[in-house]
């Protein structure tokens, strides 16, 4: 497999030095660290917003850095955790003193290092509580797994809880707004190819030329099922309904869709998606109030999309249409 | 009161010792979460016990409590993953309960704060296939032998290696309800926890620490007279030469020798 890397041990170092480069006026990197930063963090007089996770799910989490998202996103190895040292180093740096909010996505690695972070800097006296998010619906929260997987919808999350931080909220109603989308929001995904990630340099999982996986994580780990290649209106019914179930909304709710690609996959086969998904709102009743469509958290190079529906409410819409200016996503007035 | 020095130097020696044991295991622990994981627990125990080693030995301090906590430190930002805070964040917090010393109470409370932890943060229970299934039967046999029974710390401390090799072997034929493991369900039964196994080897160690450098500290501190070290210590590390998965597994599972501390690589 061909990949623009170096040495695969050095691409997510590198590839932090490269935002850098590309966006030196709003970016920093914490020196020593796997952390990028605001430039300008940490933002007197507003709570700091931070997330993290392992990397290869670019935009994820560094290109949400800015005004009215992230104040500062760590970025542990390809689909590793950062460690908890590397997180008690952002949160300290985006601490201004009200507070900071961490965004956690429910991988068992990602929790227990914030958990760990926010004891030690809780030593340091900073005010940090966390929310993780849990949307991904083809994980059954049971005995048998350790919950729903925190997936797409956590971009939500960041752009609820940055602009409710950026209008001047308190870490408590800053953390009531993102407890808010996360209740409201679910995602599922498919995979039509396997990622390949630097260090193994081949596809993590097999999959057939005419077979797809349905209910897939972002870290190449293999779906809840294996099933026939089908047209793209049927994989976005699979996954519509399967979100519309979990979410169980009343006939006339507005909500927000992101057809979210993993990486590999065409905008022009993203937004043949997107009109069957807003068909499929129109066909339950549900006001498409916003409808996102892009690379907004990958899988490396994996093939497919997963698809979000959050159900809004007049605070929620305010703060998404709030302005946020960043690599990835950018609102305006 | 103890000789602050003597504390330290154990506490450097136990360092080394958990380092060396999981520097000779790193091979036979990564083979033992391919079968169930992601492949990285020996490599990744490796590295922050090698740290820890380096970071000990440059520390200027040498109270037990405060190197304890460096330890801790130290591998939660070398090892990451679900490793990194559950063996180094609980260290981090248990090691307060030392802030007196190395007594005998004073280690059963480490430990206790140490595997509450560990179940807090990893929110796993005994027969969830995990750490805790070794790490639980080992605190509460050293809480009991000490409380209880009055043996003193060696003797104890035999009885919960001891302990912890049966949570081991208990932990083959379950299947895995936290961590990684759990989503392969059933295709976890058979399979030895690495996360065990490596509680297990840090015991071990530990005890082979205590049976040959700590005989003061310790002993002044507990109430009990001499140590009758032999039978208790002499069964626990050395027993226990066949837990391999009883079926062999289709992702080829570990081999079943690496029980022997000095067998594999160096």
């Amino acid at each position: 497999m061909k990949k623009l890397i170096n040495d695969p041990a050095d691409v997510v170092d590198e590839m932090l030095d490269g935002m850098v480069a590309a966006y030196p006026d709003s970016l920093r990197r914490l020196e020593g660290n796997e952390v990028l930063v605001r430039a300008d963090a940490p933002v007197d007089g507003k709570v700091g917003v931070v997330s993290g996770g392992g990397s290869g799910h670019e935009p994820t989490h560094a290109g949400y850095l800015g005004e009215g998202m992230l104040d500062g996103a760590a970025a542990g190895e390809i689909f590793t955790s950062p460690t908890a040292d590397q997180l008690e180093a952002m949160i300290e740096e985006c601490d201004a003193g009200e507070g900071v909010l961490s965004v956690v996505k429910n991988y068992e690695g990602d929790v227990m290092n914030f958990d760990t972070a926010a004891e030690m800097v809780e030593m340091e006296d900073v005010d940090v509580r966390q929310v993780v998010v849990d949307d991904d619906v083809a994980v059954e929260d049971s005995l048998y797994t350790s919950g729903r997987r925190g997936v797409c919808g956590t971009i939500l999350v960041h752009k609820v809880a940055g602009a409710a931080a950026a209008r001047g909220d308190d870490l408590d109603t800053v953390v009531e707004h993102a407890e808010g989308v996360i209740d409201n929001v679910g995602t599922m995904g498919t995979a039509l190819t396997s990622c390949v990630t630097p260090e193994k340099g081949e596809p993590t999982f097999d999959l057939g030329e005419d077979e797809i996986e349905l209910g897939i994580g972002i870290h190449g780990e293999p779906g809840t099922e294996r099933v026939d290649m089908m047209p793209a209106d049927d994989v976005a019914d699979h996954l519509t309904e399967a979100v519309l179930e979990d979410l169980d909304l009343d006939a006339g709710t507005e909500v927000l869709t992101i057809v979210n690609g993993m990486g590999g996959t065409p905008l022009s086969e993203l937004f043949v998606v997107e009109r069957r998904v807003d068909e499929l709102m129109d066909e339950h009743d549900l006001e498409v109030w916003d409808a996102w469509v892009g690379d907004y958290m990958t899988s490396l190079d994996m093939e497919g999309c997963s698809i979000t529906v959050c159900a809004l409410d007049e605070e929620r819409k305010e703060l998404l249409a709030a302005p946020a200016d960043t690599p990835a996503l950018t609102v305006r007035d | 009161m103890t000789d602050e020095i003597d504390q330290g130097a154990a506490v450097e020696a136990a360092v080394q010792a958990v380092a060396d044991r999981l520097a000779d295991e790193k091979r036979y622990l990564t083979d033992l979460d391919s079968a169930i994981g992601d492949a990285d627990h020996g490599a990744n125990m490796n590295r922050g016990m090698q740290a820890a080693v380096e970071a000990v030995a440059d520390a200027d301090e040498d109270d037990p409590a405060t190197l304890v906590q460096l330890v801790g430190r130290t591998i939660v930002s070398e090892v990451g993953g679900a490793a990194g805070p559950l063996y180094g964040g609980s260290a981090m917090i248990a090691s307060k309960e030392l802030a007196d010393g190395i007594t005998a109470e004073s280690t059963v409370a480490f430990g206790e704060a140490f595997l509450e932890k560990v179940q807090d943060r990893g929110g796993a229970n005994v027969g969830d296939k995990t750490m805790v299934d070794a790490l639980t039967p080992a605190v509460h046999t050293y809480k009991k032998s000490i409380e209880q029974d009055d043996l003193p710390p060696l003797a104890a401390l035999a009885k919960a290696v001891d302990a912890a090799h049966r949570g081991v072997d208990y932990t083959v034929p379950i299947r895995a309800s936290k961590g990684r493991a759990s989503y392969l369900g059933w295709r976890s039964v058979g399979h030895q926890d690495p996360g065990a196994t490596s509680t297990l080897y840090i015991l071990e160690a530990l005890l082979g620490v205590a049976e040959e450098h700590l005989e003061g500290p310790v002993e002044e501190d507990a109430t009990s007279p001499r140590v009758p070290d032999e039978e208790p210590a002499g069964d626990g590390p050395a027993a226990g030469g066949e837990n391999g998965p009883p079926e062999g597994g289709e992702n080829g599972g570990p081999s079943s020798e690496a029980d022997d501390s000095e067998a594999d690589e160096g």
